[in-house]
Formats: structure tokens, sequence, C-alpha cells
């Protein structure tokens, strides 16, 4: 018997119960296309964090206090008191430290932003003016904090764009504006370009203000929460790391360097922790889709049972007119791996869908993965057999007289 | 041609043997028209299922053109069924919402006949049994007595040396089963072995020969000499 015919056969015997054979397919399509989805987006988010760290440039260092650990990132910094501003200028001062370009300082708390009647809950930043430049600050208008600002303490704010419209409405110009944040008044000086971005990560909920202005009439603290620093280039990443930060040790007076109060990344440091956080999830997610395939298999296990009692007379039928078992085996499995082979397509290109329209919707680039494609095929064909196997076995053993019989 | 020696069957269900065959033998050559009768319970039904290679005997040896049946495995006997032995049943056993050509074709799928050929042939053999024109309707649009034709078609479709009817005018109405019959009786006359099942004497004695079998034995086993013939009946 050639595979032409088990396979117009299969299709027109699925074909007599549409209802039933649709929903069977659509178990798989909901397994194959959440794994699809949530793969695609994982990899899409990983992306977008790997794009913004790289945008960074690839000669920053950042210096944390606290200190260094081996799962390397930690949580909000602010808590711990060990590095200040004159840590910073230090470093840019000192005649040790030769492979540094320029160096910044900031110290960032969350508190409440207030403009007439509207208020919002932002992450206020006190930042130096060389800060604009080690990490890539764009203004749309208005102008950056200065030197002066920062020695005079000035009472000038940068707002990034989302801040902005929360607080003005969306396309008012918020320059010269008044806005105030714990009961003091900021005259607007300048308006970020919109980076995009979305949750912890966006960078347009962001008000800046000059540091010294920060820790002294905000917050009235005297540490930093990162130190950036520019190398002259990326290939000198490794000796800026160590002379800032045996300088650090020295002017800390700390001889043991595992005990260092502070620690030093770079930027690859940060994009190997994001990305391990990132496939971490998504592997638990696509984890969780995995289980809703395998109980789209059952289920289709579960209907070709069903169909197998129900075509009992036939399948005696067909024993009796000379089909041998493995020709009953190929076309009950064949049969279930139709549908799980239709429910894959259709998975894929839904899963697709899905992951474009929310990346689109999220900020997020979209990511065609090929492997997860060929992956969720691979898996649907797998389970098609998996869970056919047993009931077409169970059809090709059926004893004809007794089959033929069967009401 | 069909050498049944000694053949017993027993059912084993929970404590009690049922003897269903008991030692029967005989032998049926090419050509011939047998009509087994019997009451119900007689074995008829058991015997049918051997000879058709449907089932194997528990003692006893089946041997149709010289090959010994009862020794084959499940899939030998598929092989067997497909080639040797075109069936007829007594519920026509056509497969619903399916073309009668479609259905023809079916054993010959499995006999690995191709395609175009496998449509010719179940064309010719439709064009045997007088439904030339019905090879596209659906089996369920067609009545009893042409449900029961399509049924002949499919088993001389594979041409085996044995054609078996199990009832095969059981539930068909008595003006379509003279109709049956006749067919029966013209492809006998072109050469065909008929093995025929019936408890109705009246299509019995349409056959060259009857064997009575009852409670698994054969009781008689002659040829009709009141045959009935066509010429002398009136539809």
């Amino acid at each position: 018997m050639n595979y032409k015919e088990l396979i117009t056969e299969g299709f027109s015997s699925l074909m007599l119960n549409k209802g039933r054979t649709a929903l069977a397919t659509l178990g798989i399509v909901i397994g194959i296309s959440s794994v699809i989805a949530l793969v695609s987006l994982g990899q899409a988010s990983q992306r977008s964090v790997e794009d913004r760290i790289k945008s960074l440039g690839s000669n920053l260092l950042t210096v944390m206090p606290g200190a260094p650990k081996s799962s390397g990132i930690r949580g909000a910094a602010g808590g711990i008191e060990t590095l200040t501003y004159s840590d910073a200028e230090a470093i840019k001062n000192s005649s040790e430290v030769t492979t540094v370009k320029t160096v910044s300082a900031e110290y960032s708390g969350k508190t409440q932003v207030v403009a007439g009647r509207n208020n919002t809950n932002t992450q206020v930043s006190g930042i130096t003016p060389e800060y604009a430049a080690i990490r890539n600050i764009a203004l749309s208008s208005g102008s950056f904090i200065s030197q002066s600002h920062l020695k005079g303490m000035s009472k000038v704010a940068i707002l990034g764009s989302q801040t902005a419209a929360d607080l003005f409405g969306e396309g008012v110009s918020p320059i010269g504006k008044i806005i105030r944040i714990k009961g003091i008044s900021f005259n607007v000086i300048g308006l970020m370009e919109s980076k995009g971005g979305s949750g912890f990560m966006n960078q347009d909920d962001r008000v800046y203000v000059p540091l010294t202005t920060a820790q002294k009439l905000l917050f009235g603290i005297n540490h930093v929460s990162a130190i950036y620093i520019e190398a002259v280039s990326d290939k000198v990443m490794n000796q800026a790391r160590d002379e800032v930060g045996y300088f650090l040790l020295a002017r800390h007076r700390i001889k043991d360097p595992a005990q260092a109060d502070f620690s030093i990344m770079s930027q690859e440091d940060i994009l190997g922790t994001a990305n391990e956080v990132t496939s971490t999830f998504t592997a638990l997610l696509s984890g969780i889709a995995a289980i809703s395939l395998v109980v789209g298999g059952i289920g289709i296990m579960n209907i070709m049972l069903v169909t197998v009692t129900e075509r009992t007379r036939e399948i005696g039928l067909r024993k009796a007119l000379g089909a041998k078992k493995k020709i009953i085996t190929a076309q009950f499995l064949l049969e279930t791996v139709m549908i799980t082979f239709a429910g894959g397509i259709i998975g894929v290109a839904l899963g697709m869908g899905i992951s474009y329209s929310l990346s689109r919707s999220m900020g997020l680039p979209f990511v065609f993965s090929l492997p997860a494609i060929f992956l969720a095929f691979g898996v649907s064909a797998v389970i098609g057999i998996l869970f056919g196997w047993y009931p077409a076995q169970k059809a090709a053993k059926l004893q004809p007289i007794e089959a033929l019989r069967y009401e | 041609m069909i050498k049944a020696v000694h053949l017993t069957k027993i059912y084993k269900t929970d404590a009690v043997a049922v003897v269903a065959l008991d030692d029967v033998s005989f032998e049926i050559k090419k050509g011939e028209f047998v009509a087994i009768v019997g009451p119900s319970g007689s074995g008829k039904s058991t015997l049918m299922h051997i000879l058709g290679a449907l089932d194997v005997p528990t003692k006893g040896q089946y041997w149709l053109n010289g090959q010994l049946i009862s020794k084959l495995d499940d899939d030998q006997l598929a092989e067997i069924r497909n080639k040797e032995i075109g069936f007829i049943f007594q519920s026509y056993n056509l497969l619903a919402r399916t073309t009668a050509l479609k259905n023809i074709m079916i054993p010959m799928i499995y006999g690995g006949i191709l395609k175009d050929k496998a449509v010719k042939r179940a064309k010719q053999c439709l064009a045997m049994v007088g439904l030339k024109e019905r090879f596209h309707h659906l089996s369920n649009q067609l009545s009893g007595g042409e449900q029961q034709r399509v049924a002949i078609a499919r088993a001389l479709s594979m041409k085996p040396s044995i054609i078996l009817a199990d009832e095969p005018t059981g539930n068909i109405a008595t003006k379509q089963a003279i109709e049956i019959m006749k067919i029966f009786s013209d492809l006998n006359k072109k050469g065909h072995t008929i093995v025929m099942i019936t408890h109705e004497e009246d299509i019995a004695e349409f056959a060259k020969r009857t064997i009575s079998l009852r409670d698994g034995k054969i009781v008689s086993d002659r040829k009709n000499k009141r045959r009935r013939l066509l010429k002398n009946i009136t539809v």
C-alpha cells in the first residue's frame, strides 16, 4: 500500500469529524504557539537588554559600593555608603590612573515629583556634567547640567520624556517651568530625547539634577550610588580596572583586595549577568509552555482512543480484506501525526504573530528564532508518534472476527 | 482446492469449554457451488471463519490450494484473505460515506495494485454485478440489494480462488435476494468457486451441493437433486 493512499484516507477520515479534529489540533496549536511566543519574546528582551548595555559603550566601568560577590550585580544600591564624590574626583585627578578619560558619579533615589496639580513617583538622579557623555544622554531641547550648576548646588532639573509627559502633558515643552521635589522648587532646563524602553529599565521616566543638589538638599547624604568611568579605549579595560581598583583600595586603606568595600564591573560583566537572568526566565517560561504541549498530546491520544473504539467494525473489515498490522498501525499513526503537524504549522504562525505584536507593543526588537521553530516542529512530530502509538497498536491488535461482530 | 481435515474448534469461556466444531472433514473442488446449512449454534459461522482465514482451528488442518492455512500467523493470514478469499457479509460491511468505487478498491490497495489499474478493475467488477452506472454513489445512498452487489464486486476485485458468502441474502428482500443468487449462479458458471452459508432452505437450493451441520458435526453432505434453476423462477 503506498503512502499517498494512506495520507488521502487519513485526511478524509479526519475530515469526517471536523469539530473533533479541530479541538484535538487546538491543544497542539496552543502548546506550540506558546513555546514559540515565549522563546522569541525571551530572546527579544535579552537582545533589548544587550543593545541597551552595549549602547553605553564597551569602554565603561562601573564602580559600585559594597564588596564584590560572585553573582556580580546587586539590587538597589545606596544603602552602602563607602563611595563618595571625592573618590570620583580623586580618580579623575590621580596621576597613577592613566587610562581613564572621564569620570562621573550618580546618586539616585525614588521620590515624589510635583508640578502644579500633577505629580509622579520617579527616579531622581543626582549626576555630574560628564554623565551625559558617558551614558549617551541626548537632549531634545534645553541644556544639560553644567559644572557651575554642580558647584553652586543649583536647583535645576532635566526631565525624561515620560516624566515630562506625566507632569505637563504630552507635547508640552517643560523648559522654564517649575517642578517641586521634596518641597524644593526646581527650574526645568532640559528635556531628554526619548530612548524607548519599558518596565524597570525605562530610561525615559527620570529626573536629573546636579549631584551636589541631590546629596545635600534632597536626600541629605554624602555618598554616591555609583561611579562611572570611561576608559580611553576598550583595549585598556583590564588595565583601567586594575588601576582604579588599586587606587581605591589605597585610598580606602584596605590591604586585602578580597576585603574591598566596592566592586568594579565592566559592561561585559553586566551583560553576562543580565543574560543569565533573561535566559533563566526564558527557560522557565518555555518549560511551562512545554507542559501545555504535553497536555495537548494527551488530548490527542484520548481522541484517538475514542476513534479506535468507534471504528472497531471498520478496522475488522479492513483486516478481513487483507490489511496487515503495520498498515492499520500506519493509518492511525498517520492521523495523529497529521493532527500534530497541522497544529505545529498553525502554532508556529500564531506564536510568531503573538510575539511580533507583543514585542511591538512592548518596544522590544522582534526576534525570528529558526531553532525554536524547528524544535517546535520536532516536538510536535514526536508527540504525534508518542501519543499516537498506543491507540494505533490497540487498533492493529484487534481480532477481525470480534471487531466485525462489534456493535 | 479446499481440504478440511478433522477440523475442531473449542472456545474456552472461563470454566466451560464449548465445542463449536467437532472433527469436521470434507473437500471442495474448484468450480463447486456449496451451501453450508444448519440451525444457529450448529458451528457454521465458526467453519466459515476458519475457511475464510479469519480464525485458526484448535485441532485439525485446513488446506487451501495446497497451502496449510491453519499454521499461519496473523499477517500471513491477512495476505491469504487478501489474495485468495472474497468475502461477502450478511450486513454488507461497506465503508459508510465512501463511494462504491472506493469500497471496491480497498482490497486492491492492500494487495498493492496500482491506482489506475485498481480503478479500471473496480469498474469492471461493478459492471459484472450490474451496477455500472453507480460507481460514484456513496454506499449509504444505495439500497440493501445494491449494497450487497457492491460487496460482491469488492469480493471479486482481487480475483480470489474462493468466494465466501455469510448469509448473503439475510438482510435483503426476497426479490432482490433472488437477483443476488442469479449473480452467484452466473459467477459459478464462469468458473468461480462459491461457498455460501445460509439457514434459508430455498436459498440453499441454488447451490449444487449442500453440507448440513448440527452441533458442530456434519449430518449430511449431498448433491442438490432438485436444484433451483433460474429459468424456473418468475420474478
